[in-house]
C-alpha cells in the first residue's frame, strides 16, 4: 500500500510540473493540450478563529460533516422511535408508557425524520457539501457562505422538530403525510403545538435546502477544473446534481402545502378544509379540497423518492466500479437513466392516491408512468451487474454493501410493480406490503448505499481506514435482520394486516401474525443494535485505526488526489487539477498500474487501450 | 451584456452552439457570473412556488361550493364618485412594470460604470417598489375595512379572502425584500464600493456591478409574477 502511495505521488507532482510547462508555452503537446482557464481563481474566505472554522464554518467539507453529523442525530432518533413501535407491535403492552397516541406520533416523527431529515440531508447536504467540489476539481462550493447558512437554516428546523417533542401534546400524530383535515383537527395528537412545529420546520427546511441546492448546482455547472466535461463527471456526481434539480422544483410544492396548512391551523382559512361535522356540530370550516393536500404533497412527495435513490444510484456506480475494478457498464446510458428517471419522477405522484377517490382514468395514466420507469431503472441494474461480470472485484466491506444495495433494490422494485398496478393496489393499499416495499427501495437501499459511502470515503475524511472485520459484522447483522423484518412483512401484508394500527386486538389475521410480528420486533432490535458496531468502529479508528495514506483504494477521481489527506480548505494547493478523462479507467489493457487517474495526460498512457472520453 | 470571450473556445449561435457549450469542460453557460446563474436557477425554483400558489387558487375556485365574488366589483374605486373597477390595481401595475423600466436602465448605466445615473435609478426602482407595497398596503386595509377576512368574506366564498390575502401577500413579500435590497444596492452604488472593491459585510468578498443585474433578474421576475397575478386574480 506504501509503495503505490509513494508511486502516485511522484507522478502526480510530474503531471502538475508538465502542465505548468504546457501552459507557459514552452513545450506544447498537442496531445495533452487542454484549454486554458476560463474562471478566475476563487476567492476564499479563511477562517481565522476557532467558531469560524468549525461552527459557522464556509468550507464545503466542514458544513459536509456537520450535514452527516446532524442528519446522523435525527436517523438515531428515529431508529430509536422504531425500536419503540417495534416493541409495541411485537410485544403489546409490555412498554407500560405506550398510548395509542404515542404509538401514532412515533410512526409520524420516524417518517418524517428518515425521509426528509435523515436521507434527504445525508446524502444532498452530507455527501453532496463534501464530495461535488472535491470530484469537480474546485475549490470549494461557489458561493460559501450561502453554504454555510444553509446548513444553520437546516440545523435550526431539526431543533423545531425536536422542540415539537416537548410541547403541550406533543408531536404530531396524523401520518407522515400530514393528511388534512385530521392532521389540524382536535382528536388528532398533536394537533395543536406539533403540527405547528412540523409545518415551520418543514419550512425552514425547504428554505435551508434551497440555499445549499443553488450551491449544489452552480458548482457542477459553472465551477468545473479544466478538462473536466460533464460527461466526464463521476456519477456520484450526476447523481447528486439530477436529486439537487428535483429537489429545486419538487420542495415548492412542500413549501406551499405547508404554508398553506399553517394557514388553515393558525387563521382559520379552509384551503383543505371541507365542511365538516363533528359529534352533531358543524365546524367552522368548509368549502376546501383535502385532495389538494394530497396532490401538492405528492407531487414534492414522489420526486422525493428519486432525491433519496438518485444519489445512492450514482455513489453505487462508483463504488462498485472502484472495487470490481473495472470501468462502470454503460457510462452514458447511466447517465440518462439519472436523468430521464428524474423528469419521469414528476409525473407519477397520483400512484399514491389511487385509493383517494381520484377519477379512475387518472390512475390508467399514473399507472402507465409508473411502470416506465421500471425501464431506465432496469437498465441500471443491468449495468451495475455487468460492471461486476468479470470484473477483478475485491470483496471487502464496501462492496458487499454494493452487492447488498443490488439485491435489495431489486425485491424493493419487484414490489413496485405490483403497487404500481391500480387493480393490484387497492386491495395492497394501507397494509404492511406497502410498508415492506417502500423500506426495501427507499429505507434499506439507499442505507445501504450510505454505509458502503462511509467505509469507501471515511479514509478520505479521517485519514484512517475503518476496520473491516467490524464492517463485515456489521453488514451481515445488517443485511440478513433486515430480510428479517421486511421478508415477513411482504407475508403481513398479504393476508391484510393493516398499517398504522397501534395493537391488532383479537383480529382474524393475527392466528397467524403473531408469531411473525415477534419475529421482526426482535429483528428490528437487531438491527437496530448493529448500527453502533459503526459507531464503535469509528471511534475506535479516529484512536487507533491504520493510516490510509493517499489514494487507498486505487481510485481514479479527483478526490484521492488533493494536496492533503483530509483535504485542507482550498482542496488542491497552488494548483487545481487539469483533468484527462472519466473517472473510469481500471483495468485498461497494456497499462502499467489497472488504474489510471483522471489527472493521467494521454501521452503517459499512448499505448494503452483507453477509451477516448 | 456585450459576448464575452473565452480563450482557447469558439462560442457559436444556435443550436450547435449551444450543445457544445454543454459538452465542453469547466461551465455549462459561457461567461455567466455565478451569482447570475444562481439567481435564473432560483427563479426557476420560485417559479414552481408561484405555480403551486395559482394552481391551488384554481383548484379552490373550481371546487367551492359558494359563489365566487365578482373581482370587478370588489376591486372597483370610487373615483369622482363613479366606482371604475380595478382603478387602483391598474395603477399599481403601471408603477410597477415602469419600476421595471428604470431597473432595466440601471443595469444599462452600471456597466458603463456610470455610478450616478446606475445609482438615481437604482434609488428610483426601489421608490416604485415601495409605491406598490403602500399600495398594496392600502388596498389590503379597504378591504379588511369592508369585512374581507382571510376566513370569511362578505361577497361569497371564503376561499376568496383566504387565497387573495395569501398570495398577494406573499408577492407582497418578495417585492418587500426586493425593496430592501435595492436601497442597499443604491447606497452601495453611491459609495463606489462596487469600483474601489470593497468588501461585503456578510460575505466579506468583493462586489461588481453585475450585482445590479443580479437584482435585476429577481426584480423582473417579481413584475412578471405580478402579471400572472393580476391576470388570474382580477381579470378571472
Amino acid at each position: 500500500m506504501s509503495e503505490e502511495y509513494d508511486n502516485n505521488k511522484t507522478s502526480y507532482q510530474a503531471q502538475s510540473s508538465e502542465v505548468l510547462g504546457g501552459a507557459s508555452g514552452t513545450t506544447p503537446s498537442d496531445m495533452d493540450y487542454v484549454r486554458p482557464a476560463e474562471i478566475p481563481e476563487q476567492e476564499l474566505y479563511h477562517a481565522h478563529s476557532f467558531i469560524e472554522k468549525w461552527v459557522f464554518c464556509q468550507d464545503a467539507k466542514v458544513i459536509g460533516v456537520q450535514y452527516f453529523l446532524t442528519a446522523v442525530f435525527t436517523g438515531v432518533v428515529g431508529l430509536i422511535l422504531s425500536w419503540l413501535m417495534r416493541l409495541q407491535l411485537g410485544f403489546p403492552g409490555l412498554a407500560g408508557f405506550m398510548t395509542a397516541e404515542h404509538y401514532y406520533q412515533f410512526v409520524t416523527m420516524h417518517g418524517m425524520i428518515m425521509v426528509v431529515y435523515f436521507l434527504t440531508a445525508l446524502f444532498l447536504g452530507g455527501f453532496g457539501n463534501y464530495l461535488i467540489p472535491l470530484m469537480v476539481g474546485a475549490r470549494d462550493m461557489v458561493f460559501p457562505y450561502v453554504n454555510m447558512l444553509s446548513f444553520w437554516m437546516f440545523f435550526v428546523a431539526v431543533a423545531v422538530l425536536m422542540a415539537s417533542f416537548f410541547v403541550p401534546g406533543g408531536p404530531t400524530g396524523s401520518g407522515w403525510t400530514l393528511y388534512p383535515p385530521q392532521a389540524i383537527l382536535e382528536g388528532t395528537p398533536g394537533s395543536g403545538a406539533g403540527i405547528l412545529l412540523m409545518l415551520i420546520s418543514l419550512s425552514l427546511f425547504v428554505i435551508g435546502f434551497t440555499m445549499g441546492g443553488l450551491n449544489y448546482l452552480i458548482t457542477v455547472l459553472q465551477a468545473r477544473t479544466r478538462g473536466m466535461t460533464l460527461m466526464r463527471l463521476p456519477l456520484t456526481i450526476w447523481g447528486i446534481f439530477t436529486a439537487t434539480v428535483l429537489a429545486m422544483l419538487a420542495f415548492p410544492a412542500l413549501l406551499v402545502s405547508s404554508i398553506m396548512m399553517t394557514l388553515d391551523k393558525v387563521l382559520g382559512t379552509s384551503f383543505f378544509m371541507p365542511t365538516i361535522i363533528k359529534a352533531g356540530e358543524v365546524l367552522e370550516y368548509g368549502g376546501g379540497s383535502p385532495i389538494l393536500f394530497q396532490h401538492l404533497f405528492w407531487f414534492f412527495g414522489h420526486p422525493e423518492v428519486y432525491i433519496v435513490a438518485l444519489p445512492a444510484f450514482g455513489i453505487v456506480s462508483d463504488l462498485i466500479s472502484v472495487h470490481a475494478r473495472k470501468n462502470i457498464f454503460g457510462y452514458r446510458m447511466m447517465v440518462w437513466a439519472i436523468v430521464g428517471i428524474g423528469a419521469l419522477s414528476f409525473f407519477v405522484w397520483a400512484h399514491h392516491m389511487y385509493v383517494s377517490g381520484m377519477n379512475p382514468w387518472f390512475g390508467f395514466f399514473f399507472a402507465t408512468t409508473t411502470l416506465i420507469i421500471a425501464v431506465p431503472t432496469a437498465m441500471k441494474v443491468y449495468n451495475w451487474i455487468l460492471t461486476l461480470w468479470r470484473g477483478n472485484i475485491r470483496i471487502n466491506t464496501v462492496m458487499l454493501w454494493c452487492l447488498g444495495f443490488i439485491v435489495t433494490f431489486v425485491n424493493g422494485g419487484i414490489t413496485g410493480i405490483f403497487l404500481g398496478n391500480v387493480s393490484v393496489d387497492v386491495p395492497l393499499s394501507d397494509t404492511y406490503f406497502v410498508v415492506a416495499h417502500f423500506h426495501m427501495v427507499m429505507g434499506i437501499a439507499p442505507l445501504m448505499v450510505i454505509m458502503g459511502a462511509i467505509y469507501h470515503w471515511f479514509p478520505l475524511v479521517a485519514g484512517r481506514m475503518l476496520d473491516e472485520k467490524l464492517g463485515k459484522w456489521h453488514f451481515w447483522a445488517t443485511f440478513l435482520g433486515a430480510y428479517s423484518i421486511y421478508f415477513p412483512m411482504h407475508y403481513l401484508g398479504f393476508i391484510g394486516v393493516p398499517r398504522r394500527y397501534f395493537e391488532m386486538y383479537d383480529s382474524p389475521y393475527m392466528t397467524s401474525g403473531v408469531g411473525l410480528n415477534e419475529f421482526i420486533s426482535l429483528a428490528a432490535f437487531l438491527v437496530g443494535a448493529a448500527q453502533f458496531i459503526l459507531i464503535y468502529n469509528i471511534i475506535k479508528t479516529l484512536k487507533t485505526g491504520k493510516p490510509a495514506g493517499k489514494n487507498p483504494w486505487q481510485a481514479n477521481s479527483l478526490e484521492w488526489f488533493t494536496s492533503t489527506v483530509p483535504p485542507e480548505h482550498g482542496n488542491f494547493g497552488d494548483r487545481l487539477p487539469v483533468v484527462h478523462r472519466w473517472a473510469y479507467d481500471y483495468s485498461v489493457p497494456g497499462a502499467k498500474e489497472d488504474f489510471i487517474p483522471q489527472t493521467t495526460p494521454p501521452s503517459e498512457v499512448a499505448n494503452t487501450e483507453v477509451e477516448k472520453t | 451584456m456585450s459576448d464575452p470571450k473565452i480563450e482557447g473556445f469558439e462560442l457559436k449561435p444556435g443550436f450547435k452552439g449551444m450543445a457544445e457549450d454543454t459538452a465542453s469542460d469547466q461551465t455549462m453557460f459561457k461567461g455567466v457570473h455565478w451569482g447570475k446563474a444562481m439567481m435564473w436557477i432560483f427563479l426557476l425554483s420560485d417559479t414552481f412556488v408561484f405555480s403551486c400558489f395559482l394552481i391551488s387558487y384554481m383548484k379552490g375556485r373550481a371546487s367551492t361550493p359558494v359563489e365566487w365574488p365578482n373581482p370587478s366589483e370588489v376591486f372597483a374605486l370610487n373615483a369622482f364618485g363613479v366606482p371604475v373597477p380595478l382603478l387602483l390595481i391598474a395603477i399599481m401595475t403601471f408603477v410597477l412594470i415602469t419600476s421595471s423600466g428604470t431597473m432595466a436602465l440601471a443595469v444599462k448605466y452600471g456597466y458603463e460604470k456610470n455610478k450616478k445615473m446606475c445609482g438615481w435609478l437604482v434609488l428610483a426602482t426601489a421608490i416604485g417598489g415601495l409605491t406598490f407595497v403602500g399600495m398594496q398596503v392600502f388596498e389590503w386595509s379597504k378591504l379588511i375595512h369592508e369585512g374581507v377576512r382571510p376566513w370569511e368574506n362578505p361577497f361569497g366564498a371564503a376561499q376568496f379572502g383566504s387565497f387573495f390575502f395569501m398570495i398577494t401577500g406573499f408577492h407582497g413579500f418578495h417585492v418587500s425584500i426586493g425593496v430592501i435590497f435595492l436601497f442597499i444596492y443604491a447606497y452601495k452604488v453611491f459609495a463606489g464600493h462596487y469600483e474601489s472593491g470593497k468588501k461585503g459585510w456578510f460575505t466579506k468578498l468583493k462586489g461588481d456591478y453585475v450585482e445590479i443585474e443580479i437584482l435585476g433578474l429577481y426584480w423582473h421576475f417579481v413584475d412578471l409574477v405580478w402579471v400572472f397575478i393580476f391576470a388570474f386574480f382580477y381579470l378571472w
